[in-house]
């Protein structure tokens, strides 16, 4: 009963946000004096090859950055600092991958390598500070964030390469680029090769999280730290793997895009993967599988939004507002279900009570 | 009706005495180790009139937000969606100015910011959602419908397009006549300290614009509503206890609610300043994370309007360092290095903390070094500065900050039982 109760109320919740923000979106499209109609015949139609390459990998780089700020909200840690972290990690692999010290393949293991180490550290400021000096790690990424990008755009002003208008890195040696695999034809793009780290990323996300006892202490010290403490979880040192762990995923954040197509970081690298992320995260109820779904959903609206430009007089823009709704509204709808099952195990266990002891005035009354 | 009415017990006059005159002292220690550096280095461009005006413009957007994260902070909720609200502001500034003039405007800019801020209140207050997850989404749907809205809606005006919005009036400046000529003519003698406290005048006569005024009176409003009402000590008690509150009768969600769409108008009102006056107009994207750095602003000042105060007057100041040479910026290492061996020697002296004191030493020794070892600073340093110091205050000197002691915690009605 209450097992049914309890998926019912993870499905109600998404659903409801769903459709409010698709209702909110047409509020806001008929309010600028466009037709709701055209918007959703665009989105809503079946995308085209390309545009279903490009879903795939942005889904892929989308679910590995939800997958990055869930480690930390699962324990209770608002690493808010992922866009900085993978910022960072980026142009530390690009360096790196560009100045080819080693050949071809290994040249991209090394790659990888750097970006976790490189976003592991940066993150890994946000959790020193928090343990060491008790900084709140939300005002302290938000502030490494804006430290990541002058730093980058320092460095690159520096030591970048001019190529028309914009700098950038060193371009990676041919035998590190990874091509990938061409479902439809070649104009069509392909999907990256690196797409496949938001799979591994995931199952062993999963793997860590509900089979190992680093998972377990994880999750308690999310759940309740004082309990966690108390059957003996070293918290700060939890902090610091985590936020780590956090970190090293975000490198990789950008790696397939990298690897696959811009070989180099300058005016390609697409920022707000970060911000996009977590919202993900909070729309997955940072579970791997939750994630997946979301990070399809966002990929799907940014993706087919593209063309509204082209067929509708509507600014593609509108989707963030629907992603920005669907956000706020799932985790809106999750408190009210969980305040109605809260309210209703309550309920359950006063009836039973009253029915075991019928004739005790002290029962309890909760 | 058995509400708080009575003021919180003012510190013992003789505490407050002492406190204004080290006050006073370390303001005066400041003039004159600015002056120094100014007359040594012969950077004279770090206070000039003209610097000290761009300074003063670059403030006031950080200086609102840090106000808005005051008002919503102060009654318990943690309000990171000032950056999505500004920049709802900044259209709303934009929308408004163009049909109706600037006063208007600033009026459209509160109100568009307090649109998100409701939004920001409906989410936490009512519905007791998380509040850092509530600002993230407020921040993605500000930022979209900005854009939205300026490519429904500007497109086909004069001077629009579908990122901008340009040639808007501002509101009129003002200066004061004589005491702006003789400030000005005074600072560009460049004598010691004397040019220096005549810049400062000058900044202040020439050319303000009525927009700056309102933003510096609205940080005395503030001011003076939260600390010297039972309206605003009500409203504080929503942030440090609101059990407590409500058991007193005080309608705990009601209050914050208004300090959250208070918050977000005045975040509003620095993303309408934004487009008004400190550029020519709208651009999509125009508040480049002065937001995030208005809630930094608010964590330096602990809190306090006099504490937002300097570190929004700080932080608009290095924010406008990116306009000056990079010479000027070098100038102020040599500054940075005298404050922290200033502050060395405090420690060692006055609360005789040996190692603190010994690790400043070491970091104005490494920033005077820096200074005698290269002739320019890469301006992006510059922009790095705020939350940079928010950082290393952050991390120093923690203990001595204290937000409200409900800040960030989900208030249910009737938990006060």
């Amino acid at each position: 009963m209450t097992a049914v109760r309890r998926v019912l109320g993870a499905l109600v919740a998404p659903l409801v946000a769903v459709v409010a923000a698709m209702a909110i979106t047409s509020i806001v499209i008929m309010a600028s004096g466009s037709s709701p109609g055209d918007f959703w015949e665009v989105i809503l139609e079946p995308p085209a090859d390309r545009t279903m390459v490009n879903i795939v990998n942005q889904t892929s780089m989308i679910f590995l950055s939800a997958l990055a700020a869930a480690i930390g909200f699962r324990m209770n840690l608002f690493n808010i600092g992922v866009e900085g972290q993978y910022q960072v990690a980026s142009y530390a692999a690009a360096v790196t991958v560009g100045a080819a010290f080693v050949p071809g393949l290994l040249n991209v293991v090394l790659g990888l390598v750097v970006a976790m180490v490189a976003g592991a550290a940066w993150a890994g400021i946000a959790g020193l500070l928090k343990v060491t000096r008790g900084v709140s790690e939300v005002i302290s990424t938000i502030m490494l964030n804006a430290i990541a990008v002058t730093l980058v755009g320092y460095l690159l002003n520096t030591y970048g390469i001019r190529a028309g208008n914009s700098l950038r890195t060193t371009e990676i040696p041919e035998s590190s680029q990874l091509a990938g695999f061409t479902p439809f034809l070649d104009r069509d793009g392909s999907i990256w090769t690196l797409s496949i780290l938001a799979v591994v990323a995931g199952i062993g996300f999963s793997f860590l999280l509900n089979r190992t006892s680093f998972g377990f202490d994880l999750r308690a010290t999310g759940a309740s730290e004082t309990a966690a403490v108390a059957s003996g979880v070293k918290v700060n040192r939890m902090v610091i793997i985590s936020m780590m762990m956090s970190g090293a995923i975000a490198g990789l954040i950008w790696m397939p895009a990298f690897f696959g197509a811009a070989h180099t970081y300058g005016s390609t690298f697409q920022f707000q993967l970060g911000f996009t992320g977590i919202a993900v995260a909070l729309l997955g109820r940072n579970r791997p599988l939750g994630i997946v779904f979301g990070a399809l959903l966002f990929a799907f609206l940014n993706e087919q939004s593209n063309r509204l430009t082209l067929l509708t007089d509507i600014s593609q823009n509108v989707v963030q507002i629907t992603q920005g709704v669907i956000v706020l509204a799932v985790v809106v709808a999750y408190e009210v279900v969980r305040r109605r099952q809260q309210a209703a195990e309550q309920n359950a266990v006063k009836r039973q009570l009253d029915a075991a002891k019928p004739s005790d005035d002290k029962a309890v009354t909760a | 009706m058995s509400t708080l009415t009575a003021t919180p017990a003012p510190p013992t006059s003789q505490r407050a005495g002492q406190n204004y005159w080290m006050w006073l002292l370390v303001g005066l220690g400041v003039l004159v180790a600015v002056s120094a550096v100014r007359v040594i280095t012969g950077a004279h461009e770090i206070d000039t009139p003209g610097s000290l005006r761009a300074a003063l413009i670059a403030t006031c957007p950080i200086l609102m937000a840090a106000l808005g994260g005051l008002w919503s902070e102060r009654a318990g909720v943690v309000n990171i969606g000032l950056e999505g609200q500004m920049i709802l502001g900044t259209w709303g500034a934009a929308y408004f100015t163009y049909y109706y003039g600037p006063w208007v405007g600033i009026l459209g800019a509160a109100l568009l910011g307090a649109i998100g801020g409701a939004l920001h209140a409906l989410a936490t207050v009512t519905f007791g959602v998380d509040h850092i997850v509530s600002g993230v989404a407020i921040n993605i749907i500000g930022l979209g419908a900005s854009k939205f809205l300026a490519e429904a809606y500007f497109a086909n005006l004069q001077g629009g397009g579908v990122r901008q919005l340009t040639g808007l009036d501002s509101p009129p400046s003002v200066t004061i006549p004589g005491l702006s000529d003789g400030a000005v003519a005074l600072a560009d003698q460049r004598w010691f300290v004397i040019s220096d406290v005549a810049s400062v005048v000058a900044a202040f006569t020439t050319r303000v614009n009525l927009m700056t005024v309102l933003c510096f009176a609205l940080v005395g409003v503030s001011a003076y509503v939260l600390w010297k009402t039972s309206f605003g000590l009500r409203l504080r008690s929503c942030g440090e206890n609101p059990q407590a509150a409500e058991s007193l009768g005080v309608n705990v969600l009601l209050y914050k609610w208004v300090a959250v769409t208070t918050s977000g108008a005045m975040a509003g009102i620095g993303g309408g300043f934004l487009a008004l006056v400190a550029s020519s107009g709208f651009v999509t994207g125009q508040t480049n994370g002065r937001g995030y750095i208005g809630l930094a602003a608010m964590i330096f000042g602990n809190w306090r309007p006099s504490g937002i105060l300097t570190g929004s007057l700080m932080f608009g100041y290095t924010d406008s360092l990116r306009l000056r040479s990079t010479g000027a910026i070098h100038a102020l290492l040599l500054l940075v290095a005298i404050g922290l061996i200033a502050f060395a020697v405090w420690k060692l002296v006055k609360t005789r903390q040996t190692v603190q004191a010994i690790v400043f030493a070491v970091a104005g020794g490494l920033f005077l070094l820096w200074f005698l070892a290269t002739d320019a600073v890469p301006r992006e340093f510059a922009g790095m500065t705020p939350y940079l110091a928010t950082l290393l205050v952050l991390a120093f000197a923690s203990q001595r900050l204290r937000m409200p002691k409900a800040d960030g915690q989900v208030y249910r009605k009737g938990s006060a039982g």
